[in-house]
This record gives C-alpha cells, structure tokens and sequence, in this order.
C-alpha cells in the first residue's frame, strides 16, 4: 500500500479533506434517498452547529459597530485578550516539543507499555476540564500538598499565569502528539534509516527528512491545539481567580460580561473568539486542499 | 542506556527551566499599590463606582497613591473558597458572614472575631430577599403563601453555591415559621412544596437573573432587592413587576480585611481605609444609588431611600441563631435542603 | 512501564537514535503536567478512607449525577453514531452545492469555545429562543432539562464519528461494492454486508471518543442544563459544587471516579485501533 495516502484511524483528530471523487459506483442510491439523507445531515448541522455559530454573531451586532469596538476595545477586553494569547504562546510550543518527541518515540520505535504510554497521553483529552483544574488546586492550593512550601518561597502557581498555562497545558496535552503519530507511522522509518546509513548526523536527519515530512500534520496539530488553548473554560475558571484585567481570560470575560448583563459585549468578545474558530477551520481547509496535493503527487511517483 | 539517560537529565532541565520562566514573569508583574476585592456576584456595579469614588479620595489626601482597585467576582462561595486555595485578596466583600468566617477558620488569615472590628456586623450595607415577577403579576403572586401554589415556577439559585440562595431560602423559612407557628412539619411540608416549584437552579444570583429575564423562563425570580431594582433597570421597567412580601429577611453582606495578605503585600492602611470609606456618607450615598439599603440613610438621596418599602424583616441572628448554626443545619449535607429538596420526577 | 526499569529486552532493537531524548521529554512533561497532578488527586481521595469514599460514591446525588453524566453522553454518542454515520456517507459519497463548507463545519465544536457554545445554545433553546419558540407551543422544553443537557453534549461530540467514519468510507469505495451489486445483491444489502462492516470499528471509536468528551463535559452544559440535583445536574457541575462547600475530599472522589471510567474508556478506543491496525496490516 502506498502509506502516505492511508487514512488515519486515529483519535482526536479529523481527517484529511474528501479525496476527488471517482465515478459513481453501479450500485447507488435513488436521487429521492440521497436528497433525504442531505436534507437530514444538513438539518442535524444547522441545529447543533450552524445556528449557535449565527448568533454569537447576530447578538453581538446586536448594538452597533460602535457598542462592538467599545466592547472589544475596553481594558479589561484588551488586558483579556493579551492574556490569552500570553497563556497560547506559552502552552503551543511547550506542546509542540512534547507532542514531537512523543510522537518520535512512539512513532519509530517498538517497546513494551506503548499502548499505555498512547493511551497516557490521551487521557487529559477526556479527563473533565473540571477535574484538570481541580487537580492543580489540590497541589498548589494553599490548602494543596506543594501549597505552604510554594507559600514560603513566595511562588505563585494557581491565580496567577503560571496556573493557567499549566492548566491550558494539560487539556491540549494530547492534540500535535495525536496528530503526528498516525503521520509518522503510516510513514514508517526507512528514509531516516537510509540517511543514517549515508552518514547524516541524528539531528540533521530529524530537520531535513522528518520534520518536512510531517510539516502539515505538525501545522495541522499546532492550529487545534491553539484554538482549544484559546478557548478553555472549564479548567482555567478553577484556577483563575477571576481578577478583573489581571487572570481573565477571553472565555472567562466573555462569561463575566454575559453575567453583568451586557449580553452584546459578551456576544462581541465571543465572536472573536468565534472568528478565531473560523479562521482555524478555514486555515484547515486550506491546509486540506495543499495536503491533498502532496499526497495525490506521492502516489503519482 | 547511559547516554539517553545523560540527555533525559538535560532535557528535563530544559523543562523546568520553562516553568521557572513562567515564575518569573509572574513576580515581576506585581504592582505596588493595587488591592484586590473580592467579592460576590450582584456588587459589580456598586463597587465599579464605590472604587472610582474611593481612589479619588485617597490620592487627594495621601502621597502613595493607589493606581488600581482590581475585582474578581462569583458566587459567594466559590470566591470564598478561591481565597482559601490563595488568592491574594486585600478585602472580601461577600454575600454572608458565613462565607467568611469559612475563610477565617480554614486559611487563618483573619481572626475569628473579624465581624466585631467594624460598625454594624460589617456590613456597611444591607438588603433584602423580594420577588421580581413579570409585568402586571400574571401568576397574582402576593406572598410567600403564592409560591407554593401548583404551576407556579420559581427561579432561585443553588443555595449550596449562592449565597443570596442562601438568603432566599431562610427568608422563606422565617415565613413558613410565622405562618405556621414554629410547627416543624408544617414548615418542611411548605419549604419542600417551594423547591418543588423550581424548576433552574443555577450556580449564582446572576445566572438565576439571566435565566428569568432574558430566557423567559419562570414566574418569579427570588432575588436580592438590589438585584431586582437592577434588573429592572436594565431590561425595562415595563417588563417586570417588584412584589414586597409580607415578611422577609435583613440580609446582611459583610466586609473584612483579610490580615495575612495586607500585611504581606504592604497594603494594610489602604485596604483598612478602603472598608472605612464605606461608612462614610460619600459611599452611603452610592450604596443608596445602587439600590442597597445604606446604614446611613440620612447620607444619600432621599429619592433612592423613597425605593425601599417598609418590609417587615427577621434578623439571621434572631431567627436562626446566626451563621454558624443556620449554615450546617440547612445548607451542609444532609441538611435542610438535602432533605427536603426532592425533584420533580 | 519507563525506559530506566528494564536493561534489554523493553524494546526492540532500531538503528534510529533518539529514543531515551523523546522518551525522556514526553515521560517528564506527562509527569510534570498528568501524572503527578492525578496522584494528588488520588491521594486527597484516597485521605477521605474507605468507608466516608463508599458514602460518597454512593450517596443519591452523586450517582444521579454519575448516571446523568453517563447516560446523557451515551445518548448523545448515539445520537451522533447515527447522524455521524450519515452525515460522513453524505459527504463522501453524494455531490451538492456547499459541501466543502458543511465538511468544515463539521469541526466546529473542536474549536469553537465551550463557554461561547453554552452561552449561544441556551439562548437559542430557550422557551424565548429561536428554536425553543419553535418547540415551546408543543410542550417540548429543551434548555434548563435533561434535553438541553443532551443538545451541549451532542454539540461537543459531533464531529468524531464524522472524522473516524470518513476516511474509512472513501477507502471502502468501490470495487467489491460493484461486485456485490454485479452479483445481484440488493443495494440495501450491500450497505449492510459490505460497506458497513469495515466501517465498523471506526464508528464505535468515534462513538467511544464523542462519548468520553461529553462525559466530562461542563462549560457547554452548565449554561443550558438547569443544574437542578438529582434531575439536571451534571457531575462536573457535583465537583465544583462539592469544592466549593470546601469539601475537597469529596470533590476528589467524584473526580477519581470519573477519571478511572475515562481512562478504562481511552484504553478501550486504543484497543480498538491497535487491533484494527493490526488486522489490516498497516503497522
């Protein structure tokens, strides 16, 4: 089989884009069948994903352009805003160089306890967001185990940056690493082994033979990755503290405006995050048409 | 194995140096003079203005200034807790005493008897528990008797989350107990016929606010009296109706210094004149203002006092023995309300 | 299960280097960042011993929560198995303006914050909502009921099945489905003898997986639950509850408890996978 173009099973993580459809096969449902199941596939979508997307963006126009930029503008929406971006640009690479290593020993070699180690690391993708805050409280609380020593040496974990980036850290846990292990095995080893052969050094072969090959996926798994980092709710609230302009972020000003009855600067700050989301998705697609490229030009060699 | 497990030593070094990092740029970010309320859910607006007012007058009258009054709000609660687990609050302004004599007795960071180190119980500022229906009373809603009627829908928060919950529910109780003249099954026979009726329970007042004025769910809304004057301001005063019952509860949301923070952050004579100024008529005014009874009415704008209907109201201590007996016995496990609270199957 | 317990023999042998340096980040950071974090866990449940851990677990509330959280997210699977199901086949095999935009779609929910849903579900849903104004005049209540519940946990959980499901569809296009139909097999006995089948194991993995997210779900449901106890009450929401009345122990109980059915549930989908990599030869 060529390996490139294998699907991957994997978890977490969507597929690649359709491939270009081939002919029509015989045996094929009636045109009555097939509109049917659009209009119910399309209806489901509309429901549960179409709807609430529409709006966060009807409601936050609610007001105005003015009452939207005040909103977005405003200095805790600023402060909000830099912080999560703060806590992303921390938790993505730390991420990135974990999920890459991961991904390296899982992907290349054979040992006993993978399956463990695979299933290790997707655990904090169906821990409750709840419990992944809980967690850090129960260790750096004041009441924690690591509290009065952390106390003593005036470090401050949770309500505070470091809280939440590790609380980002641990729901994004599993998203490059699940993302560039199904890469990298349906790719297998033998170009690394060949360039070893020739002489290469190890690192050299990591940069300029396994890192370009699994570039999209890596790319792929970084764009997920932020967009959940971004987006956290559950977890951060438990740590965050709350304060005004110093531990909110987007999500968590989002449900502080909502609460002060300013629904419409609660909707306008969602959009951006809603924008966000959308320019993840189409950034995707994008990605999804110049993979499938790739792969269509492997599979002609 | 020696060679990977030489690299796994740097590599882990590389790691930890990352999380120091993060340390690092916290505790450079600390300013000097900013102080930290923390506080429940209705104050947001209050203190939005009590805070301007406040920075004001301090800066007029004192070299070191004050840059900064940060906020954190949520259920009383979980803010409370928050404090427990860390939070460095200068001052907690939360929804009952019970909240903070919590904070007192499992982080130590303010003494037992806060409540007796300022004027009346700590509390700069009282209110009551009162109904907010919609326009022109659909239900004919007119006292706590009403509330138990078949199809009458309530929205209270979680008193096991809220402290204004916790309010409404013992304001309903000090009812029952009047109505029914202390008889015991009596009282738990109508508190359990309330909760039947309630049909939301959100985590705080403000979620329970939402859920009624702007989902359109439910008859009635137990709610605060700032919260309801809020409310209706708004979202309309053509939308909702306030109905005063007959008899309700002097709620008291109480104020501290929290020591061990102030004293570590060098902040004790802000965050101290910062409770002070409450008291004082300037503040009194604003409270009047923002719809919470002030101690003072003397102090504010007699139109504001011209809001507050006479109501008939019980105190926590003569009705229920205080905090420290009312919050296991009703709202601990297995009280009160985890008895009688059985949902509508 | 580390790489410093066994001296020879814990792995095959690779001329590739680098297997102690990946090992040892992805072992300290799921250290740093999981493991140790889940022993405080562990231990804080365990400090509440056995007998209080027992009342706990089985008290009335907790198991209704437990059961809330659980059948909720099964039925929501469900939901999502079928819909995902068709939805996947719709996308891979019909043609129809918009399609590339509905497939974007699909990954929404991963993105897209869970407070933003919560916050844009409820309003819909609502009796004053765009949809709820629509369900309200028969009777059908979905935000602030066990429904609205089902709506947030159905939203997170959609685009599994759709992603496990599709690739394994566009793989099965085709020939033996041409000679099944050659053959004179009915169409709709070619769907479930021969396209189903392989279909199979991706769609109870997407079925696993959308069912594990909803099971921890909270900042979606929270805000179009209800939260009532006993009736609405999720147990994400039990834990925060039980925190913030200070009890800590028991907040670690109920987390412990979920925690051991999400790992057995992740163990499971990998399982799942390993086999079916194994049987298709793909490793």
């Amino acid at each position: 089989m060529s390996e490139a173009a294998l699907p991957r099973r994997d978890a977490t993580v969507p597929a690649k884009a359709a491939k270009p459809r081939r002919a029509r096969p015989i045996g094929s449902e009636s045109r009555l069948v097939q509109i049917l199941l659009i209009a119910v596939s399309l209806g489901f979508l509309l429901l549960f994903l179409l709807l609430p997307l529409i709006s966060v963006f009807v409601e936050a126009g609610a007001r105005g352009w003015s009452a939207y930029r005040a909103a977005i503008t405003e200095p805790d929406a600023v402060a909000a805003i830099r912080l999560t971006l703060l806590v992303a640009s921390i938790a993505v690479p730390f991420n990135v160089v974990v999920g890459v290593a991961a991904a390296w020993a899982i992907a290349k070699f054979e040992f006993r306890g993978k399956n463990l180690l695979i299933s290790l690391i997707d655990l904090p993708f169906s821990v409750s967001p709840v419990i992944s805050g809980l967690v850090y409280v129960l260790l750096f609380g004041a009441q924690g185990y690591l509290g009065p020593f952390l106390k003593a040496n005036g470090i401050e974990i949770i309500f505070a940056l470091p809280g939440l980036v590790l609380a980002t850290v641990f729901v994004t846990f599993p998203f490059v690493a699940r993302e560039l292990i199904p890469h990298m095995q349906s790719l297998g080893s033998t170009d690394e082994e060949a360039a070893l052969t020739l002489g290469a050094s190890p690192w050299r072969v990591f940069f300029s033979i396994t890192l370009p090959n699994v570039k999209w996926s890596l790319f792929y798994g970084v764009l997920l990755c932020n967009a959940r980092a971004m987006g956290e709710f559950g977890a951060v609230a438990v740590v965050s503290g709350r304060i005004r302009g110093l531990t909110n972020t987007m999500p968590l000003h989002v449900e502080i405006l909502y609460n002060e009855y300013m629904s419409a600067a609660a909707f306008a700050v969602a959009s951006l995050l809603a924008g966000l989301t959308l320019v993840t998705l189409a950034l995707k697609s994008l990605l999804e048409w110049r993979y499938g490229d790739a792969i269509a030009a492997a599979r002609h060699h | 194995m020696s060679r990977p497990s030489f690299r796994r030593l740097v590599q882990s070094g590389l790691v930890l140096g990352a999380f120091s990092l993060c340390f690092g740029i916290v505790a450079g970010a600390r300013a000097q003079t900013e102080l930290l309320n923390v506080s429940y859910d209705p104050t947001r607006e209050l203190y939005r203005e009590i805070n301007a007012a406040f920075i004001a007058d301090w800066n007029a009258r004192n070299a070191k200034k004050i840059t900064t009054i940060r906020q954190s709000h949520g259920g009383s609660g979980a803010q409370a807790r928050t404090v427990i687990d860390g939070l460095n609050a200068d001052v907690v302004t939360l929804a009952l005493a019970g909240d903070i004599d919590a904070i007192a007795q499992r982080s130590r960071k303010l003494p037992l008897d806060w409540q007796k180190r300022l004027p009346d119980n700590a509390s700069p500022y009282t209110s009551t528990i009162v109904f907010l229906v919609r326009k022109g009373n659909p239900k004919a809603i007119k006292d706590w008797g009403d509330l138990v009627k078949p199809g009458v829908q309530i929205i209270t928060p979680n008193p096991k989350t809220s402290g204004g919950a916790r309010w409404n529910y013992l304001a309903a109780w000090a009812y029952a107990e009047k109505a029914f003249d202390k008889d015991d099954a009596k009282v738990r026979d109508y508190i359990g016929k309330l909760l039947a009726n309630v049909p939301v329970l959100d985590t705080g007042a403000r979620g329970a606010t939402t859920t009624f004025t702007q989902r359109g769910t439910g008859d009635l809304l137990l709610a605060w009296e700032n919260e309801a004057f809020l409310a209706k301001k708004e979202f309309g005063q053509d939308k909702f109706d306030i109905v005063v019952p007959s008899l309700s509860i002097l709620a008291e949301p109480p104020v501290a210094l929290v020591d061990a923070n102030v004293d570590a952050k060098g902040t004790r004579a802000e965050a101290q004149a910062y409770l002070e100024f409450l008291y004082t008529p300037k503040a009194q005014a604003i409270i009047a203002r923002n719809f919470y009874r002030p101690r003072n009415p003397e102090a504010a704008d007699p139109k504001d006092i011209a809001n507050f209907p006479k109501v008939d109201l019980v105190t926590i201590d003569g009705a229920f023995g205080g905090w420290a007996k009312a919050q296991p016995t009703h709202f601990g496990d297995g009280g009160t309300f985890d008895q009688l609270y059985k949902p509508a199957r | 299960m580390t790489a410093s317990t066994a001296s020879s023999g814990w792995r095959q042998p690779s001329i590739l280097p680098g297997l102690g340096l990946s090992l040892g980040i992805t072992l300290t950071a799921l250290s740093l960042v999981v493991l140790i974090p889940l022993a405080a866990l562990f231990i804080k449940a365990a400090s509440a011993g056995p007998a209080e851990i027992w009342a706990i677990a089985t008290s009335p509330r907790t198991l209704a929560a437990l059961r809330l959280s659980f059948l909720g997210a099964l039925l929501a699977a469900a939901v999502n198995a079928v819909f995902g199901l068709i939805l996947a086949w719709v996308l891979v095999r019909y043609d129809f303006p918009g399609k590339r935009l509905v497939d974007a779609a699909v990954d929404l929910p991963f993105a897209l914050p869970t407070a933003v849903a919560g916050i844009a579900l409820a309003a819909i849903y609502a009796p004053n909502g765009w949809v709820g104004a629509l369900l309200a005049p028969y009777g059908i209540k979905v935000a602030y009921t066990p429904l609205g519940v089902m709506v947030a946990l159905i939203f997170v959980g959609l685009p599994f099945v759709v992603r496990m499901v599709q690739p394994v569809l566009e793989e099965s296009q085709g020939d033996i489905e041409e000679a099944a139909a050659l053959l004179g097999a009915s169409r709709l006995r070619t769907i479930f003898k021969v396209i189903l089948p392989p279909v199979l194991p991706a769609l109870l993995t997407g079925f696993v997986l959308a069912f594990a997210r909803a099971v921890g779900e909270y900042g979606s449901v929270i805000f179009i639950a209800g939260n009532v106890p006993m009736l609405s009450e999720i147990a994400p929401l039990l834990i925060v509850i039980k925190l913030e009345q200070f009890d800590y122990a028991g907040a670690a109980v109920i987390a412990t408890l979920m925690l051991l059915m999400s790992f057995a549930l992740i163990l499971l989908v990998n399982l799942i996978q390993a086999r079916t990599r194994k049987r298709l030869g793909d490793v």
